[in-house]
């Protein structure tokens, strides 16, 4: 009996001792889950305040003149020489109509750089398309320089002294009448959204290198599912199980952890190299992508395989259904949902890849939009990259705003493997 | 397994089958089969005729080689990469290992139901028409809705489910699935059923709907039953053999088996003083 209340004694004397080590994991647990969102949080609102100033964009109103004289065309041009025509000549006049007095040439040349260095061919394709203005005054929004939508966008610049801006004291003065006669207007930047890469801030868009995404991921879809699909149910449903299948296992498995830049250099050796792939093309991106991304698809896909019961499989074959009927109409069907989600996870490892696109070229510097998979292309990470390595100020927004569409693509991605696992799952 | 090496005397002890394990024109019949997994042997020269339209039940303890058995006579042991079998098995004098005998012919003919229930995923429907379809046996959605129906008839199991013959085979009792099942392998008309303790995984009202069923399909099927319970041996078959550590110990009627056992093993088990 004493016996008993001592051991009972004993237990209660330690309870409160576990009691505070579970609440004290807990705790900890807490803390844990609590500084990983914290971290996200920062991270998504820096990101999106440091991105905002490049969905916006500085345009300037001007009253364009085409004049054929200042163009140095006839009356009557035709296309081809109102191409040749002097624009800029036109932009000079229009911007000497605003402000008249100003008349010294390096004053003037300080005017001209108010407005981008784009905004010649912008009115140069109005014209083009609407020939029938030449001779007439048009008023138009044309861009202005990123320094002056840095300038205006970003306050505490005024506050530098001269020296330290981009945008000098005449410049400032230039721009306050010019938002006086409410010629300066903010606008959305939907050029950001359809236009290739540009040296110059103010005309670079993201469009290329989303376009040069899609193809790549389309590429790598294409290649390493049904490459991944038939390695795996072949290893895990067909082979025999002996050292050679081992041996490929292990190899299998420790390619999943090579490092990316060494596939990018196999994909330069190998693919363009030796096979002449076009380089810079999403296809040998998308063909180096795939090297990588196989692993990853096929180890998931023989998980998911391997937890398929093993009564489904007995169930076929005990009612005469062949090996192949019964890994095909029952095994694969019942894993697809954990198939789809590995393969999904490879697409999004390989959607962030940026060192092996740099070995095989994807990080050229590319203005056209790719129309196919064999013309030269750059994606969002090595897009990200670039812009992050470029010095005019404009560019740091656009950073932020590149990374910005790659998590949406890669948010979309992952719903969009929650709605085929949603689809494909079923209960046993 | 390890207990056969360890029992070397149990040799001594099951020199030969006792009892009557041969029967005039068997539907399957097998002769001095051995199994083994890598190199340890799990069955010791099976000698076993099994007689058409009986219920043979095969009994005894825990890794004596009953589903063993069991499983190669439809070569679902095919499957085990590790499974050795040597022997001769004949299905109506046709070797049931030869090289001619495609095993997905075998299988429709021999049919095979199993401890778990095992529903694929799919509709009630689906369930049963999945052998069919396989095989091409209906000509039309007609004929498959027909065999659809009767095998589930058959199988006790028509009257429960003919209004939801498109809710899911899996969201159904455990009894229910197991006669699915049953009606699932019935569907493809097999000339045999192999049933590997059917019941083991159900209630005792399941279980007596399974047995009174198993007596049913006796009339159309011939059935071998691995159970563990000796009861249901009793009740459903008509003849009884008793596997001991991977060796057939004693085959005869069912009655004698229970009543008047010859072997001293025999008698030990089915007094429960083991297994």
């Amino acid at each position: 009996m004493s016996k008993q209340m001592n051991t009972t004694e004993q237990v209660r004397r330690s309870l409160k001792k576990r009691h505070r080590q579970e609440q004290r994991f807990i705790l900890m647990g807490k803390l844990a889950v609590l500084s990983g969102f914290l971290f996200l949080a920062f991270l998504l609102a820096d990101i999106t305040i440091k991105a905002w100033p490049a969905f916006q964009q500085t345009w300037i109103q001007l009253d364009v003149a085409f004049d054929p004289q200042t163009l140095g065309v006839e009356a009557a041009a035709d296309e081809a020489a109102l191409k040749k025509g002097n624009y800029r000549g036109v932009l000079k006049k229009s911007l000497s109509a605003i402000f008249p007095d100003v008349s010294a040439r390096r004053d003037k040349k300080a005017l001209l750089k108010l407005i981008s260095s784009g905004a010649e061919y912008q009115i140069r394709d109005t014209l083009l398309a609407a020939p029938e203005m030449l001779g007439t005054t048009q008023q138009m929004w044309v861009l202005a320089d990123d320094d002056v939508d840095s300038f205006i966008k970003e306050p505490k610049l005024r506050e530098l002294p001269q020296d330290d801006r981009r945008i000098k004291d005449n410049q400032v003065a230039w721009l306050a009448q010019l938002s006086e006669q409410g010629r300066i207007e903010s606008q959305w930047n939907w050029a950001f959204l359809t236009s290739g890469d540009s040296r110059e801030p103010e005309q670079a868009g993201i469009a290329g290198a989303l376009r040069g995404t899609m193809l790549t991921i389309l590429v790598v879809l294409a290649m390493s599912f049904p490459l991944g699909l038939a390695a795996a149910v072949y290893l895990e449903e067909f082979a025999p199980q002996n050292r050679w299948t081992d041996l490929i296992e292990i190899n299998v498995n420790n390619l999943a952890a090579v490092p990316s830049i060494v596939f990018g250099l196999l994909g330069l050796a190998v693919f363009i190299s030796f096979f002449g792939v076009p380089r810079s093309a999403p296809l040998v991106g998308g063909m180096v992508l795939t090297l990588m991304t196989l692993p990853t698809i096929i180890i998931a896909s023989r998980a998911s395989l391997k937890s398929v019961p093993p009564s489904i499989r007995d169930a076929a074959l005990a009612l005469g259904a062949s090996k192949v009927q019964t890994v095909f109409q029952h095994v694969v069907p019942l894993a697809m949902p954990g198939i789809l989600t590995g393969t999904i996870i490879g697409m999004a490892q390989a959607l962030g890849e940026t060192a092996p696109l740099l070995m095989i070229g994807m990080v050229a510097f590319i203005v056209d939009i790719p129309q196919g998979i064999t013309d030269s292309a750059t994606v969002l990470p090595v897009q990200i990259y670039l812009w992050a390595d470029s010095p005019e100020r404009a560019f740091m927004a656009k950073t932020s705003a590149a990374i910005i569409v790659l998590l949406l693509f890669l948010v979309t991605m992952n719903l969009l493997a929650v709605v085929l696992r949603k689809r494909f799952e079923r209960k046993w | 397994m390890n207990q056969v090496a360890e029992a070397p005397d149990i040799h001594q002890v099951i020199k030969e089958t006792v009892g009557s394990p041969f029967t005039d024109k068997p539907k399957i019949s097998t002769r001095n089969v051995d199994v083994f997994y890598d190199d340890k042997q799990a069955i010791f020269d099976v000698s076993l005729d099994i007689g058409n339209h009986e219920v043979i039940a095969l009994i005894g303890p825990s890794g004596c080689g009953k589903s063993t058995y069991l499983r190669c006579l439809n070569r679902m042991n095919d499957t085990i990469q590790s499974c050795r079998v040597t022997g001769e098995f004949r299905l109506d004098e046709e070797d049931i290992y030869a090289r001619g005998m495609d095993p997905v012919l075998l299988r429709a003919r021999i049919g095979m139901v199993f401890q778990k229930p095992n529903p694929f995923p799919k509709s009630i429907y689906d369930n049963v028409a999945y052998g069919p379809k396989l095989h091409g046996l209906a000509g039309n959605r007609a004929e498959l809705d027909e065999i659809v129906v009767s095998s589930l008839q058959k199988a006790g199991l028509y009257e429960e489910v003919k209004d939801r013959l498109n809710a899911s085979g899996t969201g159904l009792s455990g009894g229910q699935q197991q006669r699915l099942c049953i009606a699932r392998t019935i569907a493809v008309s097999p000339e045999v059923i192999l049933m590997d303790e059917p019941a083991s995984a159900l209630d005792p009202i399941a279980t007596a709907t399974i047995e009174e069923l198993i007596d049913e399909l006796r009339q159309n099927y011939t059935i071998v039953i691995v159970t563990h319970s000796m009861q249901q041996a009793a009740r459903v078959s008509q003849r009884t053999a008793y596997f001991h550590l991977g060796k057939l110990v004693e085959v005869g009627d069912t009655n004698q088996i229970f009543t008047n056992p010859q072997h001293q093993l025999t008698e030990n088990y089915i007094t429960g003083r083991f297994g």
